[in-house]
């Protein structure tokens, strides 16, 4: 790939970089300043220390200024061996005292005061640094001013400038040179877990949707790496789920429908009327307790996708008992069985989806009408921490060994009635389970009660 | 006092060459000429080196570049000095180099712009008392001597030193009278450097100049000449002559002395000026005088003086070097030179100034 994105090293590697040059930019310049600065400033002095030991020297003799040039000021000069001097001593009337020839160099703005002017000019071509030094006689025989004019060329500044520079730079370059080393492998170490999750997630089967490690991962990555177990994880169940209701409806519906044509086939071929009508009517109570089967298999089905995908509301439980006493629909089941309505004056509060609750419910009532004895009870409970909606008949309950099975899918006794198809407390108990609950069974002497037990949230106000 | 300051024959046109350069007026006045090899391109080199003397290291030059030949002009060091200053102004024509014994004049010119920035692997190994600039080079390692007469001065008299010789002047022995030469530094830029550089050098220059004065020492021009009056017999002692010439001149009774208090010595300068015609062949007859071949032809002939100190019997911290940086400058000031002059003048006087 042409436009491969770049890596996170490399783009932050190129940050620290870029803010490195700039950051050397500004330190250079600086430098350079300073430096230049620190030159003039000692070259300077030594013009200055010059000029003063050659106006030192003036002395007037018969009524003439004569200046008796120290040598120590041209060595003073020499500090700066390589540049080219000027020196004019000039008189009042700015005649020549002494002086290496008549070149004319004076400051642009000729200053009134004594002190020292420091002033640039050129110097046969070449710029140059000049310093006037002023000195005043008043004698009998000579007064007036004689100024002093010291210059040299820039070469030992520039060459001073340019050490410094240079002195200044080189550790500033190690430093930004190790700075720069120093943050690659600072960085490197920092992306090494993303590294490793990208090859971990590289590698990884396409169908695998175990959850990814997430130990010794820094904190920000780890948000994203739950978010992401969390999705795969529900994933996971999505697809267990509808793996498992294509595979119930081949194993449940192949039989019955199986059933039915065999009973149909054979209902063509019969002539007497009397085992017609016998077919026909069983050939009814398939097809219904086919249909209870389809209700079933997609009342789990649709259970098992709320679950995962409804949002989750706090729910009063008293409200689901209600409404499934409400409905009525046990009434189809079982007509004149007694259903009795057993909530307290307080809110049952979970947190769960009431569809998936609902069918949990009418699945509780629907087996005890069918297999316990009436009277039936439903109701909630709340013991502060815990939840519960409840169905109770008066009957002892099946036998333990039924008990262990029960809650399985397709676990059917022997006494399940052929339209039954153990998908019941399956439902529930999947409810259960994707609420953070659990179904607890209990033969008790008032009978038997199995209670869909859900962790209990505060009321909302 | 009676002082006496001769000027030999060959003095005058010096002087006159030397008001010349004063008034201004750029004069083509060489002393002599020579021409060496016969190439096409032709450098015109102004020194103030004796033709006789140099001419060994020339002709190496030209034999080892063919192509090359060399218009070698001797002049005097003032007049040279003023002949060049005209020609960087723009007056009179121009050399290609210039190779002066009068340094602190080639330091005026390169200070005044006048030369040419050259650098070599040669030029860089010169130690930093014999270049300026890389524009003025040293070739030469020249001491001022004292020499004498070896027939008539022996034994405690001659002059080690210059404490000795001050004790020799005050004892005022008759026979030295007007007997003692030295450089007329108005005449010889070179003179004038000397004395310039003794009287930085030590507080036995007043005294010297002092002692000159008792003895009715001689003020005259060039080393020759002196040396030859040495010989001859004519002067016994002579200060401050330049010991190149001693060597050059072959003669079994002058004593040759690098004075032990110190020892000055002078680096003949190399300039290229600003304007030459042909820089880059002067630049190859610069490295030339700077090869192991050239300088040893030059320790031949006398103008380098050995490092040895056993054969000079000179020490290391005795010898003084002028070096070629600005503060020769203050030898051409004018207000210094008239006080050299006053003091100069104090101590010859003046018989037949012209």
């Amino acid at each position: 790939m042409a436009d491969a994105p770049r890596s996170l090293l490399a783009r932050v590697v190129q940050a620290v970089l870029l803010l490195l040059l700039l950051g050397g930019v500004l330190i250079s310049g600086s430098t350079w300043y300073n430096g230049r600065a620190a030159a003039r400033q000692a070259y300077d002095r030594i013009l200055l220390g010059a000029a003063s030991d050659i106006a030192e020297s003036i002395s007037v003799r018969d009524g003439v200024p004569v200046a008796d040039l120290p040598v120590s000021a041209f060595e003073l000069l020499a500090q700066a061996p390589d540049d080219r001097v000027y020196y004019s001593v000039r008189g009042p009337d700015d005649g020549l005292i002494a002086g290496l020839d008549d070149t004319r160099i004076a400051p642009p703005d000729p200053a009134r005061g004594i002190g020292p002017v420091y002033f640039d000019a050129r110097l046969q071509h070449e710029a140059a640094r000049f310093v006037q030094v002023k000195r005043r006689f008043a004698e009998r025989d000579f007064s007036g001013e004689v100024s002093v004019i010291v210059g040299q060329t820039l070469r030992a500044r520039r060459a001073m400038a340019l050490g410094l520079v240079l002195q200044g730079l080189v550790p500033v370059s190690v430093a930004g040179i190790a700075l720069l080393v120093m943050s690659y492998f600072i960085i490197r170490s920092a992306v090494r877990p993303l590294e490793l999750l990208a090859a971990d997630l590289l590698h990884r089967d396409p169908y695998d949707l175990t959850p990814m490690r997430t130990e010794g991962l820094p904190r920000e990555l780890r948000v994203t790496l739950d978010a992401m177990n969390r999705f795969m994880d529900r994933l996971d169940r999505q697809m267990q789920a509808m793996r498992n209701l294509i595979s119930d409806s081949a194993h449940q519906l192949r039989t019955p429908v199986a059933a039915i044509r065999v009973q149909a086939e054979s209902m063509v071929e019969e002539e007497d009327a009397h085992l017609r009508a016998h077919a026909l009517a069983r050939l009814l109570a398939r097809t219904r307790s086919l249909g209870r089967l389809l209700d079933q298999l997609l009342s789990r089905a649709l259970v098992i996708h709320r679950t995962d995908s409804a949002p989750r509301v706090v729910i009063d439980l008293r409200e689901i008992a209600l409404d499934i006493v409400e409905k009525r629909d046990h009434e189809l089941l079982a007509p004149g069985a007694e259903v009795t309505l057993a909530i307290g004056e307080a809110p049952v509060p979970v947190l769960a989806d009431a569809f998936s609750l609902e069918q949990a419910g009418r699945n509780l009532l629907v087996n005890a009408l069918r297999h316990g004895r009436a009277p039936v009870r439903i109701g909630t409970d709340d013991n502060g921490t815990e939840a519960s909606l409840w169905v109770q008949d008066a009957g002892p309950g099946p036998d333990p060994a039924l008990l262990a099975r029960v809650g399985r899918r397709f676990a059917r006794s022997a006494a399940s009635h052929e339209d039954s198809a153990g998908l019941g407390l399956s439902i529930v108990s999947d409810v259960a389970a994707a609420f953070g609950g659990r179904v607890d069974m209990v033969p008790g002497p008032e009978g038997f009660r199995v209670s869909l037990v859900l962790p209990a949230v505060e009321a909302p106000k | 006092m009676m002082v006496r300051r001769q000027c030999l024959g060959a003095t005058l046109p010096l002087l006159l060459l030397a008001l010349a350069a004063v008034v201004g007026v750029p004069s083509a006045a060489q002393e002599a000429t020579a021409r060496f090899g016969s190439g096409a391109t032709a450098i015109l080199l102004r020194s103030t080196t004796d033709i006789a003397i140099i001419r060994p290291v020339m002709e190496r030059f030209v034999a080892r570049n063919p192509e090359l030949s060399v218009r070698y002009e001797q002049w005097g060091s003032n007049a040279l000095f003023a002949a060049s200053r005209a020609a960087c102004a723009g007056e009179g024509d121009q050399a290609d180099a210039v190779f002066s014994s009068a340094v602190h004049q080639m330091v005026w010119l390169v200070n005044a712009a006048c030369g040419h920035r050259y650098q070599s692997a040669r030029t860089a190994a010169l130690p930093a008392t014999r270049r300026w600039r890389d524009e003025l080079w040293g070739i030469t390692e020249e001491p001022a001597v004292i020499v004498y007469n070896t027939d008539r001065i022996s034994g405690a008299e001659v002059p080690r030193n210059r404490f000795t010789l001050l004790d020799l002047m005050r004892s005022n022995p008759p026979h030295l009278r007007g007997r003692i030469a030295t450089y007329d530094i108005e005449a010889s830029g070179l003179g004038y450097l000397f004395a310039h550089s003794d009287s930085l050098e030590a507080t036995t220059f007043g005294a010297v100049l002092e002692g000159f004065a008792r003895m009715e020492a001689v003020a005259t021009c060039c080393s020759a000449e002196i040396i030859r009056g040495v010989a001859e017999g004519r002067y016994l002692i002579a200060y401050n002559v330049l010991g190149s010439y001693v060597a050059s001149a072959t003669f079994a009774n002058v004593g040759v002395i690098l004075p032990e208090d110190y020892t000055l010595i002078l680096s003949r300068a190399f300039m290229i000026p600003r304007d030459a015609a042909h820089k880059p062949e002067a630049a190859r007859l610069l490295d030339f005088l700077l090869s192991d071949e050239a300088q040893h032809i030059l320790r031949d002939i006398g103008l380098v003086l050995t490092r040895d100190p056993s054969e000079t019997g000179l020490l290391p911290s005795a010898r003084r070097f002028i070096a070629l940086s600005p503060a020769l400058l203050v030898a051409l000031d004018r207000n210094k030179r008239d006080q050299l002059f006053t003091l100069w003048g104090q101590a010859f006087t003046i018989d037949n100034r012209p």
